[in-house]
């Protein structure tokens, strides 16, 4: 056997770095180490070319007409901050009002949050329990007075595929701007920011093999052109959005790290897909009351977001501590509450305490599964015979009937 | 986060997992927590005559110090008086655990189970005496777990 442990199914999470992208970034740390901004010497010079060609890179992948779109950021945390700031400091005079979804990220909403302190109106449109937007309930969000909309390409959480061509198609129809975090689904899911009337776009490096700490924003420079305020002041850098001297080797690194997911993506999601399915179908044939969160079509090809009703995720996950994955259980956060994504889904908060995240990569190996797949099992069922509420369950007690001392 | 090795050693061998049948006269049943709130414990104690506890269960759906505290609890429990039972406070199940701050409430919820078991065992025998001697008696017994 040459299964090592413990077993990455956290790749949400953060994904390792591609060795060949670590390749591509080695000799920019130490023989072209040149300042980008630098235009008086050779080491300048050759920084700039690779800033230059990774601008290209990364905007091939997402069809955007010019690298001269791409503004490079320290990560989509920035990126999101800078799409819905820097749109409504530049845009607040025509109006107020930002439509955004309840299942973002942090990143937007509380870049919302900060808007609303400021005089802003946020819309935060709902999703049911498929975890997915209807792009009706967002044209019927937009008034007069609105600016952004800003919704994902696909979720954290849940993995589902947000209708990112639907909505373009009509924020362009009403001349609203549309900010897409594109973070979870670029080159796992179809994203053209052309065909589908994106106008900004988050995305980061460490999440598709690359390196932490690098990430970029697409802007777009015609029909129509997007204008940002700066949030970072400084000198200039970035056609003035985004000021600081450029991570040369990061932004190498990000661009290799498109260029092997444009050529091998599709490949990639289908095999991807192939262990997520086989993961989720031998835990289904073996356990009863696994419910899937989310719709189990319109998501993410590695992404299983499932419930094993009756078992709490954290006291699951410490029973797999040689698998990482994450869990939508209030006793992972600090804050003792489950996952708001799961609850604006409409999940039953107990069912939100017993989530767990499976996140599926580029180097995860079928032995991998098989090996996860009954290790979930065997303490499933043991974290079971420990649970009264699967007693109580099995024994056709209606756990809802019960009045539970809340605290 | 990090467990403590006490944590993970109960975790992993827990301590009189189980259940008693809840009905029975000598059996006290404490179910405490919520669902919704992502922890529930039902401890279970079988007293005998003289008021000492013989036998403890449980089982608990939480996290692994919620289920550490709840197998330490039962293993404290045994051969403990009423009394002494009730004085085990959940400081005491933390430190032994060392658990961390954000798990405290973990241990209060073993406590909880333990006052909620003794009171449930109490309020049967009072009914049960109640039933079989003179009222007056009765009232003496009633006395509210403190
Ligand atoms: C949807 C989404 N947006 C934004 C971010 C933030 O990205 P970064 O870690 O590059 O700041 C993440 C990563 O956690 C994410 O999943
Ligand atoms: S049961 Fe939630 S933190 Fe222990």
């Amino acid at each position: 056997m040459t299964l090592k442990l413990p077993v990455y199914l956290d790749n949400h999470a953060t994904t390792p770095l591609d060795p060949r992208v670590l390749e591509a970034m080695l000799p920019y740390f130490t023989q072209d180490f040149g300042n980008a901004a630098s235009r008086t010497h050779a080491f300048g010079w050759r920084a700039e070319a690779a800033v230059e060609d990774a601008r290209d890179g990364i905007a091939r992948l997402i069809n955007a007409e010019s690298g001269k779109e791409i503004v490079f950021t320290s990560g989509a945390t920035e990126s999101d901050n800078l799409a819905i700031k820097g749109v409504a400091e530049y845009y607040g005079e025509k109006g107020k009002h930002v439509v955004t979804t309840v299942i973002e990220h942090k990143a937007v909403l509380d870049s919302c949050k900060r808007l609303e302190k400021e005089g802003f109106e946020v819309t935060y449109v709902g999703v049911g329990k498929s975890g997915v937007v209807d792009p009706e309930d967002i044209a019927k969000a937009l008034t007069d007075k609105t600016i952004l909309v800003s919704v994902m390409l696909a979720n954290n959480e849940v993995g589902t595929i947000q209708p990112i061509a639907e909505i373009g198609k009509r924020t362009r129809e009403k001349g609203v701007i549309f900010h897409v975090d594109a973070v979870q689904g670029i080159g796992k899911t179809p994203f053209d920011v052309k065909a589908m009337n994106v106008d900004l776009a988050s995305i980061s490096a460490h999440k598709i093999y690359g390196p932490k700490g690098v990430g970029a924003l697409y802007v777009r420079r015609s029909r129509p052109r997007v204008r940002l305020g700066a949030q970072m002041d400084g000198g200039g850098h970035e056609r003035g959005n985004r000021s600081g001297t450029l991570n040369v080797p990061g932004i190498v690194g990000f661009a290799k790290a498109c260029e092997i997911l444009e050529r091998e993506g599709v490949e990639e999601a289908a095999r991807i897909r192939a262990l997520r399915d086989r993961l989720y179908d031998k835990l289904v044939k073996a356990l009863p009351r696994v419910i899937v969160n989310g719709d189990m079509q319109q998501r993410l090809p590695g992404n299983l977001n499932v419930s094993f009703e009756c078992v709490e995720g954290e006291g699951l996950m410490m029973a797999i501590k040689d698998v990482a994955v994450s869990s939508g259980s209030a006793c992972t956060s600090a804050s003792l509450e489950p996952s708001y994504v799961l609850r604006s889904m409409g999940l039953d908060e107990a069912d939100a305490h017993s989530s767990i995240r499976f996140g599926i990569g580029r180097f995860n190996t079928e032995e991998e599964i098989d090996y996860v797949a009954d290790l979930v099992i065997s303490k499933v069922r043991k974290l079971r015979e420990m649970s009264p509420l699967w007693e109580m369950q099995q024994q056709g007690i209606d756990l809802k009937s019960i009045q539970w001392a809340a605290h | 986060m990090a467990y403590s090795d006490k944590v993970i050693e109960h975790y992993e061998n827990p301590r009189n997992v189980g259940a008693f049948d809840a009905s029975d006269p000598e059996v006290g049943t404490g179910l405490v927590g919520a669902p919704a709130c992502g922890d529930v414990m039902r401890l279970q104690i079988r007293v005998d005559d003289e008021g000492v506890i013989q036998d403890a269960r449980f089982k608990t759906f939480g996290c692994g110090s919620a289920i550490a505290s709840s197998s330490l609890a039962t293993e404290w429990l045994k051969g403990k008086s009423l009394e002494e039972a009730g004085g085990i406070h959940n400081s005491m199940i933390a430190e032994e655990l060392s658990l961390p701050p954000v798990k405290i409430h973990c241990s209060v919820l073993a406590e909880d189970a333990i006052k909620s078991a003794i009171e449930d065992y109490k309020q049967k025998r009072a009914a049960r005496v109640a039933l079989s001697e003179p009222p007056a008696l009765a009232r003496a017994e009633e006395r509210p777990a403190g």
